[in-house]
């Protein structure tokens, strides 16, 4: 039981994390305002000299991996409802991390997306 | 008249130049605000939009592809070098990984204006186009709890949506 716990706890808090770091990255280089394909290939590589992308890259697929092991062994009904809550992590996440100001209704909006999701997931499996 | 706030509409930016009689001179201010407020809510969704069609595509395009080589079987080096051979050849596969490429780019790039908080949960969308998709395309029964399940998700997306996609001016939050 400790392993799945541990294992829920990376899938939750490493794929959260990592994609923050790839946000924090992405807000560093600045608003992108041109859609050029050369410029997003120039926007691509320069986001690969930024640490926090390697960061949030490396803890995303620490998360992937963690998700195909605890697949392996726990039952699906449990790790979904558990997945659902990087919606509510992600949440707090950029308001801590990356200073967002997330407000009443976000809050509201994230609650009912985590609701919805463990449903769609639940119906499916 | 400036407009401070990136959601303030057309209507209220006028009515304010019109009520405060500001001067002439500024009102292009107010425009230009108006212009990149909207210009930051399309190209948010559209690329939303991106991420929501590119995402699920890649990952059924992969699973379809790994489907159709079958089971992976890699007791001997040989074995391992067939099947990647197999899984490289495969066109299916490979639309699955361009898939993928061009929705992380369209993540990557919304990130850099927009929220987190925002995106992740309006990017969830996903699961409802998906369960549309199935039902019209696939004829695939969806049962009354993923329906349910949808319907919540398009209300907390709708709630999400109606926030500012961007709450932040500095990218460090200094």
């Amino acid at each position: 039981m400790a392993r799945e716990v541990f294992l829920f706890a990376l899938v939750v808090c490493a794929g959260t994390a990592g994609e923050l770091c790839v946000s924090r990255a992405m807000k560093t280089l600045g608003e992108v305002t041109n859609f050029h394909p050369a410029v997003l290939f120039s926007v691509v590589l320069r986001s690969l000299r930024l640490k926090w992308m390697w960061f949030g890259l490396a803890l995303m697929t620490t998360a992937f991996f963690s998700l195909l092991w605890v697949l392996a062994i726990a039952n699906v009904s449990l790790v979904v409802p558990v997945t659902a809550i990087s919606y509510v992590a992600g949440t707090v996440g950029g308001k801590f991390f990356l200073r967002e100001r997330v407000t009443r209704k976000r809050w509201v909006g994230v609650a009912l997306v985590t609701v919805g999701v463990t449903l769609v997931l639940i119906g499916r499996s | 008249m400036v407009c401070f706030f990136p959601r303030e509409t057309a209507h209220s930016c006028l009515s304010r130049a019109l009520l405060k009689n500001s001067r002439l001179s500024t009102q292009p201010l107010c425009a230009k605000s108006m212009n990149a407020s909207r210009d930051l809510y399309f190209k948010t969704y559209s690329s939303i939009l991106v991420m929501v069609f590119f995402g699920p595509l890649g990952n059924v395009l992969l699973g379809k592809g790994m489907k159709h080589i079958g089971a992976v079987a890699a007791q001997s080096p040989k074995d391992a070098i067939h099947t990647l051979m197999l899984i490289f050849t495969s066109s299916t596969i490979w639309l699955g990984i361009a898939s993928l490429i061009t929705f992380f780019i369209a993540y990557m790039l919304v990130l850099s204006w927009a929220d987190y908080s925002y995106v992740q949960p309006a990017s969830s969308i996903a699961y409802g186009a998906a369960a549309v998709l199935a039902h019209l395309l696939l004829k695939e029964v969806i049962s009354p709890t993923r329906w349910l399940g949808v319907i919540i998700i398009c209300l907390g997306v709708f709630f999400v949506t109606g926030t500012p996609p961007r709450t932040t001016e500095h990218p460090d939050g200094a």
